[in-house]
């Protein structure tokens, strides 16, 4: 059952509504149920918040090495080269977001200027 | 006077008021990143099929960036619903804690339980660490109006980015869109370093980031799953082993 499994104009909304509401409220819910049961060092959570962190990371670079729309023209090498450079931004210029956001967007603008290819 | 009779006898101008400062809240420079990044993902979602109504829709259910980019990715990936609806579950995992840490400092001895679970939908890292900054200035009977504001104004207002970029983003040229959908892997590179609360979900962060791309080869349409568990376990039991040696 794909999200384009089925031609009913509702399938794609019921699709997002399981795949993707339930999936994210039922944590939201569960914290606020659990309040403060639970304790927030305990090595379950570590354990729980580096599988999500992991998780999400693997999500980013999947993004970074095999993108998709106008991105997916770039060469690889820019890509990674400009996304470590907004990251080496942001830890340098003092972890702040829209340092590594303007500088890796930087990198990515002039290294595409740069490709008479592009 | 006791806290209870207080509560009742709030009137409600002054609940508006906080919940207009709320709404003031989200208009702030993490607001407008959030923003920007939302404009990334539009583009995402619109080159994986998404129809606007559908893109729309999302960002409102859904709520969280990284549980949408995960859910267009599965969408992408041609995955089915338990798989997609698994993904995104995992990627989820940390709202609760969040929520967890959050819910103390938003109620008050008399919030009505159904408030809570409604104001938690509004959870995500930007409302979330936006909260934890402001709620200790907030009266405390006024904070879940207070969070009401800054939390629907986050979602109303990237509901409009999402659709305002879905309806121009295939007029653009091609460096402009290429720097948009840039704009979500840098966003989440930076924040969830930032977002980190101990040295094993930094290491779990590296992993991740190395792990994604040869799990996307070498497992297709598994690829998140197993890069997260090896990562996040890998992390985990280098968490374990730092503790032991500070320990002995």
């Amino acid at each position: 059952m794909t999200f384009t499994a089925l031609d009913a104009w509702w399938w794609p909304y019921l699709f997002i509504l399981i795949g993707g509401w339930l999936a994210t409220d039922f944590w939201r819910f569960l914290g606020v149920y659990l309040g403060g049961r639970i304790s927030e060092d305990s090595d379950l959570l570590v354990l729980v918040r580096c599988i999500a962190t992991g998780l999400v990371a693997a999500v980013i670079a999947n993004l970074i090495v095999f993108p998709t729309g106008a991105l997916a023209t770039t060469p690889l090498l820019l890509r990674i080269f400009a996304a470590g450079a907004g990251f080496l931004a942001y830890l340098v210029g003092g972890q702040r977001v829209t340092v590594g956001i303007v500088v890796g967007e930087a990198v990515l603008g002039l290294g595409m200027l740069a490709m008479p290819v592009l | 006077m006791n806290d209870l009779e207080s509560a009742r006898t709030v009137p409600t101008e002054a609940r508006g008021r906080w919940f207009l400062r709320g709404v003031r809240g989200a208009l702030s420079v993490p607001g407008f990143i959030l923003a920007s990044a939302f404009v990334g993902f539009a583009g995402l979602a619109r080159d994986a099929g998404l129809t606007l109504a559908q893109v729309v829709f999302m960002t409102g259910m859904v709520w969280a960036l990284p549980a949408k980019v995960v859910l267009v990715g599965a969408i992408l990936a041609g995955s089915s619903l338990p798989a997609a609806a698994f993904a995104v579950a995992l990627s989820s995992v940390r709202l609760a804690p969040m929520v967890v840490a959050l819910t103390p400092e938003l109620r008050d001895a008399n919030t009505r339980p159904w408030v809570l679970y409604l104001l938690s939908h509004f959870v995500a890292v930007t409302s979330w660490v936006l909260a934890m900054e402001q709620l200790r200035h907030v009266p405390r009977s006024m904070r879940t109006a207070y969070y009401a504001g800054l939390g629907s104004t986050l979602v109303v207002m990237n509901m409009a980015v999402v659709a305002t970029v879905f309806l121009i983003a295939g007029r653009l040229p091609p460096l402009l869109s290429a720097a948009l959908f840039f704009l979500t892997p840098l966003y989440f590179v930076t924040s969830l370093w930032g977002s980190a609360r101990e040295r094993a979900s930094h290491l779990a962060m590296i992993f991740g980031l190395a792990l994604g791309p040869v799990f996307h080869v070498v497992t297709p349409g598994f690829d998140l799953l197993a890069a997260g568990l090896l990562a996040g376990s890998g992390a985990f039991a280098s968490h374990l082993l730092w503790r032991r040696r500070r320990g002995a």
